[in-house]
Order: C-alpha cells, then structure tokens, then sequence
C-alpha cells in the first residue's frame, strides 16, 4: 500500500448540516484504493450520510469529496462512477433478476446479447446462477442481497458502496455473506466501502475501520489496531465490551488519573494473595456475579476500590459447576501492562 | 364475503338471468324462458351506434383523465412536503363534497352559449376556432353545453379525483430507494421515470381507468343534462327498464358495459399491469 498514489475518496473537510442538527461535521477522511473499508457507529453517527454523499443522493453544505482526484461534490448520482448495494437491496420488483442486474448497462446502451453475457458471468459470480428469470419477489434476502451485488458489480463501479446490506439477514446467513462479500472484493479489486453498525462484522472484513460518534469520526486504523488501542472511551465502549478505569485507581496503576481501558478477556482471574511478575498489574476484588456462557464465562467483579470490571474467561477445563461456585470469592485480578489503552478524557 | 356474494354478485346473476328473457312484443309480459333473442336485439344499428358512443367517449374522457391527473399526482406524491400534501389532497376531494348534481348544473350553466366560458373565449378572439370545432358533426353542436365536447369536458373534471388518488397512491408507494438506486446506476431523471416509476404507477393508473371508464360508461345524468339528444347506455337502461318496461333489454346492455370491461381488464393485464402487486 502506497501512499503516493490518488485515494480513492478524500473527503476535505466535509459537513452536512440539516437546519441545526450537523449529521457529518468537518470530516477529513482518505480512502485508498483497493481496500474493504468500513464506516462503522451508532445510528445517527454520520455513516450513512458521509455514505450518501459519495454516491450523490446528499450534497455536502461544505467541503468537498473527491473520487481519484476528481471533485465529484456536486455531481448527480449518475454522473458518478460509484454504485451502491442498498440496505433494503432496492431491487426494481417489477423487473426479471436479469432485468434488475442490466439494468446499469441497458442505460448505457449496450447491446442485449453482450447485456446477457455479462449478466450470466455475474449471476455466476454471485452464485446465483440459473435465477435469471426470477422476479425479486420469488427470491429469499440472501438472494436478494446477492443479486443487489451483482447488479452494482457489473458497472465495474470505481468504488462500491455497501449500506448495512447484512442487516435483515439471520445471523448463520450473515457470516457467511461476510466471508464470501470480503473474498468477492479480493478477486474484483474494487474499492469497497462498508457502513455497518455491528462491529464484529466491521472487525471481520475490513482493511481498516473508521469509527464515527456524533458526526466526527473518533479513530480510523485497521481492526486490530482499534480493538486493541482505541483512543477514546467511546470506541472503547463500542467496540467490544471494555473495563474503563479512571481517578484513584488509575493513579494508582498508572501514576496519572487519565482514564484506560482493558478488554475484559486480557485480565486474568488469580486468587488473593498471588503476586505476579512485574509487567502485570493486580487489583483485588470480589467476585460478584457469574455468568456462564458454554463457550467462556463472564465475571462481574467488584474492586476493593469500588467499581465493577467484567472479566471473560474461556472455559478450557473449567466446568459450569467450577465457575459458578466461584461467586462471592475473593480474588486478585491482573493484567498485563502492554493492555491498557489510554483512552483520554 | 357471505354478504358480498348475496347482495353483490346475487344481483348481478339475477340481472344475468333477466338478460336472457325476452318480452312478449304483443302483450309486453316477461316471458321467463331461455333466449339470445334480446341479446339480438343489441346489435340492431341503433343499439351498436348507442355502445360505440359511449365507449367512445368514455375512453377519450379516460386518456384526458390521466393525462390531467398523472402530472398532478406526481406533483403531491413526490414533490410536496407533508402540509401542502394535506392540502393538495384536501384540494383534489372538495368538489366531491357537494352533489354531484349540483356542479352539473353548474358547469351547463358555465358553458350554456352566454356563459362564462364562452364569454371568456371571446374575450381571448377565440370565438373562430370554437365556432369551428362545434360545427363539426360527431362533436359538435349549437354551443359548448349541448355538444359532446361539452359533455367530455364535465366527464373529465366529475371523474378527475377518482384519477389522481389512485395514481397518488401508487406513486407514494415507490419506495425513494429505487429512484435512489436508478440514478445510481446511471439513469437521468427521464429514464428513471420511464423505466422505474412509470410502470409502477401503472397499477394506479388502470385503478383510476377502471373508474373514469366504468362510471363515464354508466352514467345517464350527464348526457341527459349536457350533449345532445343522443343517447348513453345508461338512458338507454333508464327508459327501457323505466317507461318501455322492457327490463330484459335494459340488462343485457347493462351486460354491455359489464363486457367492455372485463375485456379492459384482460388488456390490462396482458400489459402487465398488475404484475407488480
């Protein structure tokens, strides 16, 4: 990955305000070409809109957008060399799953016999093959969402845009999509632009991630980098679950009372009076609450000092019998220090 | 749907089976036996010219309809913001308040030869081209009030709401996502609207045909008031059921207009009218 060459979308200082309510505010953003990028957040964080700006639905109130280079800001949608899968896949219903995926090369003018070569390669592609001659009526969402791809793909589109497409899938149906949607994206090579609000799935595809809160993006890195060192406690708290520590304790830990945070899977349940090497940390507590989950279990553990932390641990040995009788036992908790995340503020 | 059958369709069979008697010419009774001979009686030139007429007209009233109604309904579904869709619609349903009876009246009178609109004809010197066209023989006649022209005209602006609510509604029911995702894929305004929101809208529109079609085709108010002398299938029924108490004759050409449009639906639908429903 070079940084010398054109991003595929740079965003220069890009608001969109509606009447006092400021959905996109001041965002600067670099997508580069080739990745599986993913806008992820709340709803009302900005994603979607900082999304329908890039295909041209919504125009910036200022800055502007650029698509390799080229100030796209106040062109239409059809003007742009962007397509986009939709949430509720927008498939025309009273259009053929042929008809829905020509649709982009009918308005260019392209002849029907070379229309319905390349729609067959798509319908094979999306692994749909055989389903030309269905209506969008007769096909399951999974279908659906395949065909939605195929009609965008076939454009050769600069940049894909993906609105939350997984959302109304069930949740087997989604993980697959997940695999099959990153493993389509490496073979077409095409710029793919992500807006989810689930962060698993954003942690699953994406090349990099930008988190965006209330208009503004908080942090922009690759998936490891933000689940690991998230830099703001709302990335700490959407992304995963985190334990945020602050004032007395923190200061006690880390000579500052700047808050931290540490995933709940990093700690290690010790019992009182173990006294770990000296990259750990230790707090002692009590454990208040057990949850047993099959695969891992979730403590609530209540520190001497005061505040709750949530700590998960697989079950490799332990059996649910173990876990639960462990509720109300005194405990020394630690963790490594290289596993907190200053997250200011 | 118990009730539905008895009162709608009992009727309708009961008008069926009338059809298919005939009166006894000499005594004038209803002889209750099987018989095509008043259906023959239908094709009689008098009686074919009576159909041609009317579904002549109803079908020029139904084109003038949707080509008033569609831009109207497109204007309140897609452009107006939600007050001034309440308006509009409020608007649009008004004239349907008063009776119906009332704003016939109204318009011969608008259209009698020293009416208002032929007052403001002349205030344009457009009294030539009027002139004109009233003394062409099909449509023509002694003024505006009691021509066909006049005629279509009240057709169209009696029926116009039953046009533009049920094309409003189907065009309100086009989800923004598909215009979003034709512009997206290169369409211009145009082109999404002939391939995306024009057979969309469709269904509305033959909703509203079937309305303007079927109440232009049964209606014996108007003619009676406006137009000339000529008769509609619905005077036809009223006299032949009313005065000449010929009742099988009045129901096989109700059956008439029963006929045209079922023929009308099945063109409908051979178009694809209802395909996306």
């Amino acid at each position: 990955m070079t940084n010398t060459s054109t991003p595929a979308i740079r965003f220069d200082h890009v608001s969109r305000h509606f009447g006092e309510v400021k959905a996109v505010d001041n965002v600067a953003l670099e997508i580069r070409d080739g990745e599986f990028f993913s806008m992820l957040g709340p709803s009302g964080s900005g994603k979607t809109t900082c999304l329908r700006m890039i295909a041209g639905f919504d125009r910036p109130t200022s800055g502007q957008i650029f698509l390799y280079g080229w100030d796209v800001s106040n062109l239409p949608p059809y003007e742009r060399d962007v397509n986009t899968v939709f949430q509720d896949y927008a498939l025309f219903p009273h259009m053929t799953v042929d008809d829905n995926i020509a649709y982009g090369l009918m308005i260019k003018g392209v002849s029907k016999a070379e229309r319905s070569k390349q729609v067959d390669e798509m319908l094979e592609l999306v692994r749909l093959p055989g389903f030309g001659n269905r209506k969008p009526s007769q096909l399951s969402g999974g279908q659906r969402q395949r065909v939605a791809l195929a009609r965008a793909l076939i454009n050769h589109p600069k940049v894909l845009l993906l609105d939350e497409p997984l959302g109304a899938l069930d949740l087997k149906l989604r993980q697959q999509m997940q695999v099959e949607l990153k493993a389509i994206q490496q073979r077409v090579g095409i710029t793919f632009i992500f807006v989810t609000h689930d962060q698993e799935e954003a942690l699953t595809m994406s090349d990099r991630i930008a988190v965006f809160n209330e208009g503004k993006i908080e942090q922009l890195g690759p998936p490891s980098e933000i689940y690991e060192t998230p830099t703001s406690a709302f990335v700490a708290g959407f992304v995963g679950t985190s334990n945020l520590i602050g004032g007395e304790l923190a200061k006690r830990i880390t000579g500052s009372e700047q808050v931290f945070s540490v995933r709940p899977e990093k700690i290690h349940l010790g019992s009182a009076g173990d006294s770990p090497d000296s990259n750990m940390v230790s707090v002692d507590g009590l454990i208040r609450d057990v949850i047993y989950l099959g695969l891992y279990t979730r403590y609530l553990v209540q520190l001497d000092q005061g505040s709750d932390i949530v700590v998960i641990e697989q079950n490799l040995k332990t059996t649910s019998m173990d876990v639960l009788s462990a509720k109300g036992q005194k405990v020394r908790l630690h963790w490594h220090k290289d596993h907190m995340s200053r997250v200011g503020g | 749907m118990i009730y539905m059958s008895v009162v709608y369709l009992g009727s309708m069979f009961s008008l069926l089976a009338y059809s298919f008697y005939a009166i006894d010419d000499f005594t004038g009774m209803i002889i209750r036996e099987f018989t095509l001979k008043t259906y023959g009686q239908l094709l009689t030139p008098a009686h074919r010219e009576i159909f041609i007429r009317t579904a002549s007209i109803a079908a020029v009233v139904t084109v003038i309809d949707v080509i008033i109604a569609f831009p109207l309904a497109y204007y309140i579904a897609k452009f107006s913001s939600s007050r001034l869709k309440t308006w509009l619609l409020i608007g649009v349903t008004i004239p349907l308040w008063s009776s119906y009876l009332v704003r016939v009246y109204a318009w011969k009178l608008i259209l009698a030869k020293e009416g208002i609109l032929s007052w403001f004809i002349n205030l344009l010197h457009l009294n030539g081209p009027l002139d004109w066209l009233l003394s062409i023989e099909s449509i023509g006649g002694s003024s505006l009030a009691l021509s066909p022209i006049g005629m279509s005209i009240v057709f169209v602006y009696i029926w116009l709401p039953y046009m533009i609510i049920p094309i409003q509604t189907s065009l309100e029911r086009v989800p923004a996502s598909l215009l979003d995702a034709s512009s997206d894929l290169g369409a211009r305004p145009f082109q999404t609207f002939r391939n995306v929101i024009l057979p969309l809208s469709f269904p509305g529109v033959i909703a509203g045909s079937i309305f303007t079609f079927s109440l232009t085709l049964g209606d014996f108010i108007i003619p009676l008031v406006l137009g000339n002398s000529k008769f509609f299938i619905g005077q036809a029924v009223y006299s032949y059921q009313g005065t000449a108490g010929n009742v099988p004759l009045a129901a096989a050409m109700t059956m008439g207009p029963v006929v045209i449009m079922i023929v009308y639906l099945l063109i409908a639908r051979k178009l694809g009218a209802f395909d996306a429903i």
